[in-house]
């Protein structure tokens, strides 16, 4: 549900980060906020366990710069991973314009990948959503690791619809910015579409 | 997709802000913000608002208020339609305005959590009117089809992609 406040000319979208548990996804974040202009980025907030395992959520504020004279604001968020949070997750889902799922590439994890995915789908639809509607991209992620499945077996595996993929090494940010660089333009131009 | 995107418009943006800041006089409190359910911040109004980083305290908001509803849920309850944190030397009166818009008051000993309540309860009736408003010209606006000013609807890929130049 993006924010659109015609009085101090603003555009603010919402943004989550799904995925299993340690696939990646405060990775890309921390990634993304060590690589940002100073002005360009707010404060990223870790709501974290003392193992740094997510608790709740992390936040990083960006903002990318102006478009027909409105300042344009992302608000990314990641969920936690491990399956016990579930709760914390469907609330983080709420409002939000897009999704980047992370996929762990090993193959230890592939299971994980699956539940969540579809956990993925299902939260998204007792909020009202619908993945397949939605802006959605899909990072595979750890693709540096000796164990990663080749990608066309997990896109067999894990694509959902026609989304983008993208193949990432979220510690080095390989793949982080051009992941979310896909989200943000397809949340855009549905902005696009619905008014 | 399944939610209308929140619009802001000027008119009632100045009258919320007014709102907020009157609430803030009166109540002696040293910040007031009104946040969207989703973390947004709506406004804001308060002493060295620049020092405070305004946009954390709204995320953080609405992960607690969503968080305390979902706790309320599983014993039973609606809402808890009022939060409060007590600091040594700050605290927080964090409230729902009509079930969707979160205000959040930060006051210290010069004021008093009866005033804030107080001054809260009035307030909130005046927001909800405002908050009304907004939706029922949102509403007008999209049964005539979207609106003329919408600077979205002529976005060019070029747009989109000069955001990401830098």
């Amino acid at each position: 549900m993006t924010f659109i406040n015609y009085a101090s000319r603003e555009i603010n979208c919402k943004l989550v980060y799904y995925g299993p548990g340690l696939g990646g996804k405060t990775t890309n974040l921390q990634y993304i906020y060590e690589k940002t202009n100073p002005d360009a980025k707010g404060k990223l907030i870790s709501l974290a366990t003392e193992t740094d395992r997510t608790l709740f959520f992390d936040f990083l504020p960006l903002e990318l710069g102006t478009i027909r004279g409105f300042r344009t604001r992302f608000h990314l968020y990641t969920v936690p991973g491990q399956v016990f949070y579930d709760a914390s997750r469907k609330l983080i889902l709420k409002g939000c314009d897009g999704v980047i799922f992370v996929a762990d590439s090993q193959e230890a994890r592939m299971d994980a990948n699956v539940e969540s995915l579809k956990n993925l789908v299902d939260n998204l639809k007792s909020a009202g959503y619908e993945l397949k509607s939605m802006p959605y991209v899909l990072q595979f992620n750890k693709r540096d690791l000796p164990t990663a499945v080749p990608v066309e077996e997990m896109s067999k595996v894990l694509r959902y619809k026609d989304e983008e993929i993208f193949e990432g090494v979220a510690v080095k940010g390989t793949g982080v910015f051009e992941t979310l660089k896909a989200l943000a333009k397809l949340v855009l131009v549905e902005l696009k579409k619905t008014k | 997709m399944p939610l209308a995107d929140t619009v802001m418009y000027e008119e009632e943006f100045k009258q919320i802000q007014e709102i907020l800041s009157r609430l803030r006089q009166e109540s002696n409190a040293r910040a007031a913000f009104l946040v969207d359910r989703n973390g947004q911040q709506i406004a804001a109004t308060g002493e060295n608002l620049e020092t405070m980083d305004s946009t954390s305290l709204a995320s953080l908001t609405a992960g607690n208020v969503a968080s305390t509803d979902a706790l309320a849920k599983l014993i039973g309850e609606k809402e808890f339609s009022i939060l409060f944190h007590e600091g040594e030397k700050d605290n927080l009166h964090i409230s729902l305005i009509g079930g969707k818009i979160i205000m959040v008051i930060l006051f210290d000993e010069r004021s008093s959590l009866g005033l804030v309540r107080l001054r809260v309860r009035k307030a909130s009736g005046e927001l909800t009117a405002v908050f009304e408003a907004i939706d029922r010209k949102q509403a007008e606006e999209r049964a005539k089809g979207g609106t003329a000013e919408s600077p979205f609807a002529e976005i060019t890929d070029a747009d989109i992609d000069s955001l990401f130049s830098s």
